[in-house]
């Protein structure tokens, strides 16, 4: 008997504290966001904030967006990868030539060209793990050699245009219909997901969170894919590029949340020697981990591939530094261990909204690179401050 | 003025409540050889980091007189302007410099800001032949081994006049000759006016070069006298001196068939690889058996038992046996999966991951064990496996996903427990598994290590404490610089045999 309210204490303290605390920054997050929008909206008056510009913005936001989900893993695991440009550059030529040149088909370009991104995350990767050359510069070397490549082979040509179905995936948007359909789809998800969770706690006899949470919870999730779908279908549907960003990040956050390899990467970044000792094969996952942001560097040069329907030599130039400042004003830290993939896209939204919101203003793009530097610096000065608290 | 160079009156000192020293004084004579004994953790370096100026006035009560005056330092430089250099058991030199470079760091001779290194070298050059050392001054300290390395260090503390020499256990990697080479020098200082407080658990060195000896005891000074007048059985007897308390709550268990051997072990230094730090060790292990592995610092206990687990990053060789096949570990992850688990010696370092909670902290060994479609970890499984060992362990933590950093030592150690009990292992390795943390917690912790035995785990255990030692373990195996020196079953053995094996001695 007098073991119980012991046990109901811990209950509480995981199920209240810590779903607060987790989701706390991402909450700091959101509203920097949401008051960078604001500002914008006022100083344009209101046309920052219309559907279409809503749509473009997130448009813009989605080759970022994807390098920063590979990057924030990256930097997760206390690695840096500074190839991703150049890869995403690299990667989205390779697939614009064999479309554009060799006539080959839009949907086979593009897997030889998810194909090759893991390749060469492998080769960093092996570097990296296995042959233990810093990070730093593995990457930074191959900054340089995937660019290089990818002059000598595109010959310095801008290589254009493209078949119609390799356009399709990055300027097409779904219809108004099949937007709505899934928009229900995502809500009887959520709440599916939501009830289930519920179904199993009990079944382990664990504590279940109030139902009152859960239901506001499933009211804002659902509010917020409604908005979301809502608002593009004013302008011309959910833009499928947007849909694979989010598709990704929501692979990819369950991945570093809920899964083994997620839960090891964290602990390889907090700390590689109580990681190896804990007997995980901290090679294996770094290799990996490279793999995988190759693979997100060559979705992302395929969509921007597709979006501009052309492949350029200069394609994805300081993007790596871009993924880089989302994911850290996402709330990664570069020494490891702390960071979220949701944290990193909406931190590569804050940078497209700058970008956005300074061009429609009309501010000279000098002013861009000024802000959102200050912004990065700022952001993780206020990280640094609230830790030493 | 009086003949004492040094008086420490009535040293205290605390960390967060635990006293490291309580009332320590020190007499130190002008010019004398003064050697500082005691067991590890006994408050030495403690004692010696208070006289250089690392923990700062202030920071301790109790008075010190230098020279007939009173004594107030506020950082090292502060000590090192009134002549008082310590060496340290590891070397501060930068490793990547010249020796030129290395003495005068921080002091460099310059004009207008432009370092002048020929003044440097001529300098360097006259300081080492001093102590007749054949060094080039632009060799780098890397290059030098660490002998060479030791005394470039004293020669650099001299440089900067020192008139009272602190050594913190200087010979303990140093080879035979090169011990020969230090004592010879120290003996030549002693002849030009130089007082030398030497700290060290080599009884053979202390009875050849000290005048007088002081003896501390966790935290209290024992004796001091002169060198004359004891032998190493008397120092020995004042180092280990205290009574076994009620600290350790024996309980009876049944020791089955051996399970575990050890054959031939050899450890090789990560830097010098030719200096081996373990030598031919064997070792067996019994079904519900706690060995204890005694030895002083260096012994190379860490450095076998980690070799065993396959975590030691420089090289080794030798053969394990587990239930009496051959058993090849190349990594930890093949010592867990046999059934081996390690909890460290360096808990912060190389136990915990501390931005992690509790729980995940716990389970990141076991991890797999939770895997299910998708690589998705079951959560429910894991909270329940977490809560189980919390109770059982009696972690006090306020929730689950606290980052473990916040946990109390003891707390902490438990979660590590905790993450290797989570494996299942047959045999678990414990490598001091008390050090720093508080009385309550090391019996909770005694009482858990016999609750294993009891289910059949066998226990390898270093402690450095002897009364731990004689408290626990079954049997006992003694380390000397490298060496298996001893092995004891448990029954009638005293702190002094365990001691005497420890520095060397003969059984």
């Amino acid at each position: 008997m007098m073991v119980k309210p012991k046990d109901n204490e811990y209950k509480q303290y995981v199920s209240k504290l810590g779903i607060l605390n987790i989701n706390m920054k991402l909450y700091t997050m959101l509203i920097a966001l949401i008051a960078i929008w604001a500002i914008f909206s006022i100083a344009t008056d209101g046309n920052f904030i219309t559907p279409r510009n809503i749509s473009n913005l997130l448009r813009q936001a989605t080759s970022t967006g994807i390098l920063a989900i590979g990057m924030v893993f990256v930097i997760i695991a206390g690695q840096i990868d500074l190839s991703v440009g150049s890869l995403l550059g690299l990667t989205g030529g390779i697939a614009a030539i064999l479309n554009v040149w060799y006539h080959v088909n839009g949907i086979v370009s593009i897997l030889v060209a998810l194909a090759i991104g893991v390749i060469i995350g492998l080769w960093n990767g092996w570097w990296v793990a296995y042959r233990n050359v810093p990070a730093f510069i593995v990457t930074l070397a191959g900054m340089l050699v995937f660019r290089g490549i990818l002059i000598g082979i595109s010959k310095g040509y801008t290589i254009a245009p493209l078949s119609s179905d390799f356009q399709f995936i990055g300027q097409a948007y779904l219809t108004q219909n099949s937007g709505y359909l899934l928009g229900i789809i995502a809500a009887f998800l959520i709440v599916y997901l939501v009830l289930n969770s519920r179904k199993t706690k009990a079944k382990y006899n664990l504590d279940i969170p109030p139902l009152g949470i859960d239901i506001l919870k499933m009211t804002f999730l659902i509010i917020l894919v409604g908005l979301f779908v809502f608002i593009l279908n004013l302008y011309q549907g959910v833009p499928l590029s947007v849909l694979i960003l989010l598709i990704l990040a929501l692979i990819f956050s369950y991945i570093s949340s809920k899964t083994v390899f997620g839960r090891r990467v964290y602990a390889i970044g907090g700390n590689v020697e109580a990681a190896k000792l804990s007997g995980i094969d901290v090679k294996k996952i770094t290799l990996i981990l490279f793999a995988i942001n190759g693979l997100l560097a060559a979705f992302a040069g395929i969509l921007l591939t597709s979006t501009l329907n052309a492949a350029s030599v200069s394609a994805g130039q300081n993007a790596e530094l871009d993924a880089i400042a989302a994911s850290v004003i996402g709330g990664a830290s570069l020494s490891g261990g702390v960071g979220t993939v949701f944290g990193a896209v909406i931190g590569a939204l804050v940078m497209a909204s700058i970008d956005n919101g300074m061009s429609m203003l009309n501010s000279p793009p000098f002013w861009q690179f000024v802000v959102k530097g200050l912004i990065l610096l700022i952001a993780v000065w206020i990280d640094v401050v609230s830790k030493n608290k | 003025m009086s003949e004492y160079i040094l008086e420490m009156r009535n040293i205290t000192k605390d960390f967060a409540g635990v006293k490291a020293l309580d009332n320590v004084s020190l007499k130190v004579k002008k010019g004398e050889i003064h050697a500082l004994c005691g067991e590890n953790g006994a408050g030495k370096s403690t004692l010696m980091k208070i006289l250089s100026g690392v923990y700062p006035y202030g920071t301790y009560s109790g008075e010190i007189f230098y020279n007939g005056e009173k004594l107030i330092l506020h950082s090292i430089k502060d000590a090192e302007r009134k002549g008082i250099a310590i060496i340290y058991q590891e070397l501060a030199l930068i490793k990547e410099l010249s020796v030129k470079e290395n003495i005068f760091i921080g002091n460099e001779p310059n004009k207008n800001g432009i370092v002048d290194f020929d003044q440097m070298y001529i300098e360097t050059k006259k300081i080492l032949q001093q102590f007749n050392l054949d060094i080039n001054p632009n060799t780098l300290v890397k290059n030098l081994g660490v002998g060479q390395q030791q005394l470039v260090e004293i020669a650099k503390a001299l440089s900067k006049n020192a008139n009272l020499l602190i050594l913190d256990e200087p010979t303990s990697s140093l080879t035979e000759s090169d011990v020969e080479i230090l004592l010879n020098i120290l003996k030549h200082l002693k002849q030009n006016g130089v007082t030398c407080i030497y700290i060290s658990h080599k009884l053979n060195e202390v009875m050849e070069i000290a005048d007088t000896v002081t003896v501390i005891r966790d935290g209290k000074t024992i004796g001091s006298d002169d060198v004359k007048n004891l032998t190493q059985e008397k120092i020995i007897n004042m180092m280990v001196g205290r009574e076994l308390s009620q600290l350790y709550p024996r309980e009876e268990h049944s020791i089955g068939k051996e399970i575990f051997e050890v054959r031939n072990f050899n450890v090789f230094d990560i830097k010098v690889p030719n200096r081996r730090i373990v030598k031919n060790v064997s070792f067996s292990l019994r079904e519900g058996e706690i060995l204890g592995i005694a030895g002083l610092i260096g012994a190379g206990r860490t450095e076998l038992v980690s070799s065993i687990f396959g975590s030691y990053p420089g090289k080794y060789s030798g053969e394990i046996y587990l239930e009496g096949k051959k058993i090849i570990i190349k990594n930890p992850n093949d010592a867990l999966k046999h059934g081996i688990a390690m909890v460290p010696e360096d808990r912060k370092r190389l136990g915990l991951i501390s931005l992690m909670s509790v729980k995940e902290n716990m389970t990141i060994s076991n991890i797999e064990k939770y895997k299910s479609i998708l690589g998705t970890i079951n959560e429910n499984e894991e909270l329940l496996d977490v809560k189980d060992y919390v109770k059982k362990l009696s972690i006090k933590t306020p929730r689950l996903n606290l980052p473990v950093k916040n946990l109390s030592g003891g707390n902490q150690q438990k979660v590590v427990l905790a993450k290797n009990l989570l494996r299942k292992p047959k045999i678990l390795i414990l490598d001091e598994p008390t050090r720093g943390i508080d009385v309550g917690a090391k019996y909770e912790i005694y009482k858990l290590m016999f609750s294993l035995v009891q289910e059949g785990i066998s226990i390898i255990m270093i402690s450095s404490e002897l009364p731990e030692i004689l408290g626990i373990s079954d049997r006992i195996i003694v380390m000397h610089e490298g060496e298996k020196k001893g092995e004891f079953e448990n029954k009638n053995v005293t702190q002094e045999m365990i001691m005497q094996c420890a520095i060397g001695g003969k059984e």
